[in-house]
């Protein structure tokens, strides 16, 4: 009962956060939602036993990305954008491609199974630490995945500081 | 004594709901003390810091409220309180209130993490350092959104040039703690520092002196503080980012740099000074230690928070301010390579079995 009422609330309080985000009409505010949207999402991810990924997503997600967003928004010239109230135009379109996704959506759920029951128990999660298990996974059976993640960010430093680079030259 | 008021909340709402209903009125206990013993410490770092400074350059401090002027910090306190609140025209209003509370309280919610002594933390979570990391980074927001929302360039200057400051100097803190991790093998701060105890030196500062460098560095950076204190530097910015802000809400922003302080000095404690323990060979040649009740021993874990103060203050007497560049400089070229360099060394010689 309790274990359904956490997680109706984080449900709500993202969508309903989802909906803040996207309806502002100051970016900044935009931002400020979101933010509180990351807090639940992490707080999702608690409530899933996953305690590292919950602190990644706030040291991540909410001190670095967010924070680079927030910088954006506020060297553009806001005194000028705010004025702007509709951010995206031709409404039909945009609801037609999220009924759409809806629909498919919807029709994919009645396609799920549950898949099989692993080694990583919630026990066996709790007694080794979350952040234990999900090294040892990392480093071991899904190495090459993880490698392969890593090549593609390096990859896109490589492309940012060229393209910085250029820049500076011309 | 628990026992019996556990067994008589049993009697009107049953076991299993007394228990909780006991659980967290403890933990509420806990809470308060520790947050009025932060504030009371926060109260006297400002009077100690005047006292510190005034003496290193040759004046006196405080003296007149109270005897040796040990009052002064209610003094100002009182004074704040009272002082006419202003909010500018130009003012986003919403986020302009916003931005102290969630400065102030992303710095008081690092303290529930902190072991002060064995079994008392307030929450004993698995991942105590990365929640530190992320609440000093939430705190950011506190200080760009109060740059941005008062209307007023000089505060927009200083909050752009401390979120960027933090932001970078965070990379720098992460990764010098990565060392201490490694070598504890866990994230739990009570953990780190039992680990501590078990080593032959009794504190990680030994081994880890190049991560330990990095930290204490990338410390004065995370708060705003002299020589990195460039997001308020009087001369060239009014006050920064609190430019605009007056009575309790500049308040805030001073108790929640005190509070940082305090903070930032207690994770140097509790990773690389050994937290509330001795080295072990101390507690060995003098066994009666030992017998001491656990409380105690945050005596210890204090004595070392304030060493760390004591640095706050001696550096900001001494050195000037740094340049901007400079500044990224240093943290960018100089800091970031040397931790990672720190976190490959600690790395290899753990599998080869000498940590």
């Amino acid at each position: 009962m309790l274990q359904q009422l956490f997680f109706g609330y984080y449900a709500f309080m993202i969508i309903i956060l989802s909906l803040l985000v996207v309806t502002r009409g100051n970016p900044v505010h935009s931002v400020m939602w979101m933010l509180l949207l990351f807090f639940h999402i992490a707080g999702l991810y608690l409530f899933l036993n996953a305690e590292f990924i919950a602190a990644i997503q706030v040291i991540v997600y909410a001190g670095a990305i967010l924070v680079l967003f927030l910088f954006v928004v506020l060297l553009l010239n806001l005194r000028e954008e705010l004025s702007l109230r509709q951010i995206a135009g031709s409404w039909p379109a945009a609801f037609f491609i999220v009924a759409a996704l809806f629909i498919t959506v919807t029709a994919a759920l009645g396609a799920y199974v549950q898949g099989p029951v692993g080694s990583y128990s919630i026990e066996a999660v709790r007694s080794e630490t979350h952040t234990k298990a999900l090294g040892r996974l990392l480093y071991t059976e899904y190495l090459f995945p993880f490698e392969i993640a890593s090549l593609i960010l390096l990859v896109a430093v490589v492309g940012a500081v060229v393209l910085a680079k250029r820049k500076l030259r011309s | 004594m628990i026992s019996s008021v556990s067994s008589f909340l049993a009697s009107f709402v049953g076991e299993p709901m007394a228990d909780m209903i006991l659980n967290i009125v403890i933990i509420l206990i806990k809470v308060a003390v520790v947050i009025v013993g932060t504030l009371l410490h926060v109260a006297y770092a400002t009077y100690w810091e005047r006292k510190v400074i005034g003496h290193m350059q040759l004046r006196l401090g405080p003296r007149e409220v109270g005897p040796f002027g040990l009052l002064q910090p209610f003094a100002d306190g009182v004074k704040l309180f009272f002082k006419e609140d202003i909010i500018p025209a130009d003012a986003d209003k919403p986020i302009f209130y916003l931005a102290p509370v969630i400065f102030f309280t992303s710095a008081l919610t690092s303290l529930s993490v902190l072991p002060f002594f064995d079994g008392f933390a307030v929450a004993n979570i698995n991942v105590g350092l990365l929640f530190l990391l992320a609440m000093s980074s939430l705190g950011a927001y506190g200080i760009v959104m109060s740059g941005w929302s008062a209307g007023s360039k000089y505060s927009f200057l200083g909050g752009l040039r401390s979120a960027s400051q933090v932001i970078s100097y965070e990379i720098a803190m992460g990764l010098s703690l990565v060392g201490v991790m490694i070598m504890a093998g866990s994230l739990n701060l009570t953990e780190i520092v039992r680990a501590q105890y078990n080593y032959p030196t009794g504190f990680y500062a030994i081994p880890q002196i190049l991560g330990f460098f990095v930290f204490f560095v990338a410390m004065f950076a995370e708060t705003n503080r002299l020589p990195f204190d460039l997001p308020e530097a009087e001369s060239e910015l009014v006050a920064g980012y609190f430019t605009e802000y007056s009575g309790f809400r500049f308040a805030m922003f001073f108790l929640g740099e005190y509070t940082g302080m305090l903070i930032m000095s207690s994770i140097g404690t509790v990773c690389f000074l050994g937290g509330w323990t001795l080295p072990k060979f101390v507690m060995e040649a003098l066994p009666f230690l030992s017998e001491l009740p656990n409380f105690v021993w945050i005596v210890v874990f204090l004595a070392k928070v304030y060493v760390f103060m004591f640095l706050f203050y001696w550096v900001r007497a001494t050195l000037p301010r740094y340049r901007y560049d400079q500044l990224m400089n240093i943290g960018w070229k100089l800091l970031i390579p040397l931790a990672l360099v720190n976190v490959v060394f600690s790395g290899t010689l753990k599998i080869m079995g000498w940590f």
